[in-house]
């Protein structure tokens, strides 16, 4: 059962990343489970960014560590030909989603009758062109709630091969094409269509930019931002920066807190709104604050990472397809079991509780699957270390 | 002795206490959650107005508006503000009229604004909209559009604005996502500077006390009726709050 610790601690897999992304995705299902008291301790609530800045940064730090290598190694062909292979994966399991999601909302509509909710049992109205919708959401045009991360997920992996082989060769001029995306997302009101109206709720023009970073960091751009990294003044601007943002996200859910902290209108105009769909710069730079605070604090070599207690998250963190979709999963049950049993406070520490319970188990068994491959004969080790990250980029 | 005293002191301020708690109406609502800094103005000059002081509100909505059966119009929250008001406020008649529209979002009701405001001539519109833009993920963008003209053309007409945004439905939260319209809503309403009834908060915090349970699926008609009787019964407390009504308010209805 401890192979897959073993095995990336031998290859240099900075288990930091499976920690925090293992958390995230965590947070991300506690998040999603509505009216639930339990996500009160989640960072949406401390401040601007939240769980998918984590999770969209180390997915690309990770998609750049494996495939970087399978490209050096391998060639354009082969490891462009892996990343699009993963993105056929992620959209089988979108897809899948989204017959479960139908099959919810469908029960849902038919076995409720309280007369207060008439209006809310209109919920199929956007089923009314079935022949559409379908069509839509196999388009990832049509998304429903809580399953926009995918989607976006998919649609920067596709477009992964080509600015993976420009980091390789200049980096810098990588990430500014990226850069250059996002000014243009935001200048152009660039994003893509929705159905039946609107644009993606995470527009991948600009939550590109933060793959992208993630996936240069990976490239050797995390050793060149060391010194500014370690420097003093970095760090303070940091906490500065979390401890604003902090003030800023306690106006929000303390009322009367307003009149303590009175924002002068000029600053209210210049942080509000802060757009989560093409991801704000306050959010950005708050992510890069925490992640800042965060290196400094926990060394890639921390030795409690490989204390049993971390153990849960790492490996969820190290199977992040599979759990995301798991916990997208979860919150739908744990949601429809707070309707069909209780809704109160025990209820809800319950469903989280248990869902976290459940999303670790199913990561320990797939760790033991992926464990029985490698060890496998006609599997060559290369090969089984490659498909444990690989599988997880 | 004197522990004795004190205990029986104690007892007393509690069984009071909790008298006091069980005759405030369930579905109290704190003040944060329903009052408004934005003043109605049109409704002020309309209850002073001397000698005939009258209030003409229109509320315009959809299927949330309305209760459905025989007692339905009479017990919804229309017809329960327009009986509060009328309890309330001394020598004012209020008149509340209904405008629904049925599974339309708030670009189809902005349509029928001209026609409201020549007909009925009110003094004060409580628009309630959001949960057919959710529904059908109209872009927030067009919803906070459609929100901002709707508005501009209510002031034009020469009403007083509330906006009230959706209701608070455990059952379906997972599948209705209000929160951005919620918000949409929220920032139009400080804007133009006008009250908004905060409709999802406030039956969130019912569901949270326990004063309600909103996640019944079961046909009840009392407990909508109910729910219903206590949102009419908030609107008349922050319609007399921020008209600044309370001049006009009889002290034993309080």
């Amino acid at each position: 059962m401890h192979s897959p610790v073993v095995v990336a601690t031998t290859t240099g897999r900075d288990l930091r990343l499976d920690l925090f992304r293992g958390i995230a995705l965590w947070l991300i299902f506690l998040d999603h489970i509505p009216s639930n008291v339990v996500s009160w301790i989640t960072i949406r609530n401390y401040g601007f960014s939240d769980a998918t800045e984590i999770f969209i940064f180390i997915s690309g730090y990770t998609a750049a560590f494996v495939y970087g290598r399978a490209m050096r190694e391998r060639g354009f062909v082969v490891s462009g030909a892996r990343i699009l292979r993963r993105a056929w994966q992620i959209y089988v399991a979108h897809i899948f989603l989204f017959a479960i999601y139908m099959a919810e909302i469908s029960y849902v509509a038919t076995s409720f009758e309280n007369p207060l909710y008439a209006e809310e049992m209109n919920i199929l109205d956007f089923l009314q062109n079935p022949d559409q919708t379908i069509i839509q959401a196999l388009l990832l045009k049509f998304k429903p709630a809580n399953m926009d991360v995918l989607p976006l997920y998919i649609v920067l992996l596709l477009w992964f091969p080509p600015i993976l082989w420009l980091l390789q060769r200049v980096p810098t001029a990588a990430l500014a094409v990226s850069v250059a995306i996002y000014v243009a997302a935001w200048h152009f009101n660039l994003n893509l269509a929705s159905y039946p109206s609107g644009v993606w709720y995470f527009n991948p023009f600009a939550w590109q930019l933060l793959f992208v970073f993630g996936a240069w960091c990976a490239l050797g751009g995390a050793t060149r931002l060391g010194p500014v990294l370690r420097s003093r003044v970095t760090l303070w601007i940091a906490l500065a920066y979390i401890a604003f943002a902090f003030v800023i996200a306690l106006t929000w859910y303390v009322p009367g807190l307003t009149r303590y902290v009175h924002l002068p209108t000029w600053v209210e105009n210049v942080i509000y709104p802060i757009d989560k769909t093409n991801l704000d710069v306050l959010r950005f730079a708050h992510f890069i604050a925490l992640a800042t605070v965060t290196v400094r604090f926990v060394p890639r070599d921390w030795p409690r990472l490989n204390s049993r207690w971390l153990r849960p998250a790492i490996v969820c963190g190290q199977h992040s397809l599979e759990i995301f979709c798991l916990g997208v999963f979860l919150a739908f049950a744990a949601h429809f079991a707070m309707v069909e049993v209780s809704g109160e406070v025990w209820m809800q520490f319950l469903v989280s509780a248990l869902g976290i319970m459940i999303m670790v188990a199913t990561a320990t068994l797939i760790a033991w699957y992926k464990s029985l491959e490698g060890r496998s004969p006609t599997a060559r080790p290369k090969q089984a270390d490659a498909d444990l990250a690989g599988g997880e980029a | 002795m004197k522990t004795l005293m004190a205990a029986v002191m104690v007892a007393a301020l509690a069984w009071t206490g909790s008298a006091l708690a069980a005759e405030r109406p369930r579905c109290a609502v704190p003040d944060y959650l329903l009052l408004s800094e934005y003043r109605l103005n049109r409704v002020f000059a309309a209850v002073s107005k001397q000698p005939q002081a009258s209030l003409r509100i229109a509320v315009l909505g959809t299927g949330s508006s309305a209760l459905a059966g025989p007692d339905g119009p009479s017990s919804a929250y229309p017809a329960r503000l327009e009986a509060s008001l009328n309890q309330r406020l001394s020598g004012v008649p209020v008149k509340v009229i209904t405008l629904l529209r049925t599974r339309m979002t708030a670009e189809d009701l902005s349509k029928d604004m001209g026609r409201l405001l020549v007909d009925e001539r009110p003094d004060l519109v409580i628009w309630q909209t959001g949960t057919i833009d959710a529904i059908r993920r109209i872009d927030p963008d067009n919803f906070k559009t459609a929100l901002e003209e709707g508005v501009e053309r209510l002031h034009n007409g020469g009403a007083d604005v509330i906006l009230m945004n959706m209701q608070y439905s455990p059952r379906t939260e997972s599948m209705i996502q209000v929160g951005p319209y919620a918000d949409v809503m929220r920032a139009v309403a400080q804007h133009y500077e006008i009250p908004l009834f905060d409709r999802l908060g406030i039956m969130r915090h019912w569901s949270d006390v326990g004063a309600f349970d909103l996640y019944a699926a079961g046909k009840d008609n009392v407990l909508a009726a109910r729910v219903h009787d206590c949102i009419g019964r908030a609107i008349a407390t922050l319609i007399i709050d921020s008209g600044r009504l309370q001049a006009f308010q009889l002290r034993a209805a309080q």
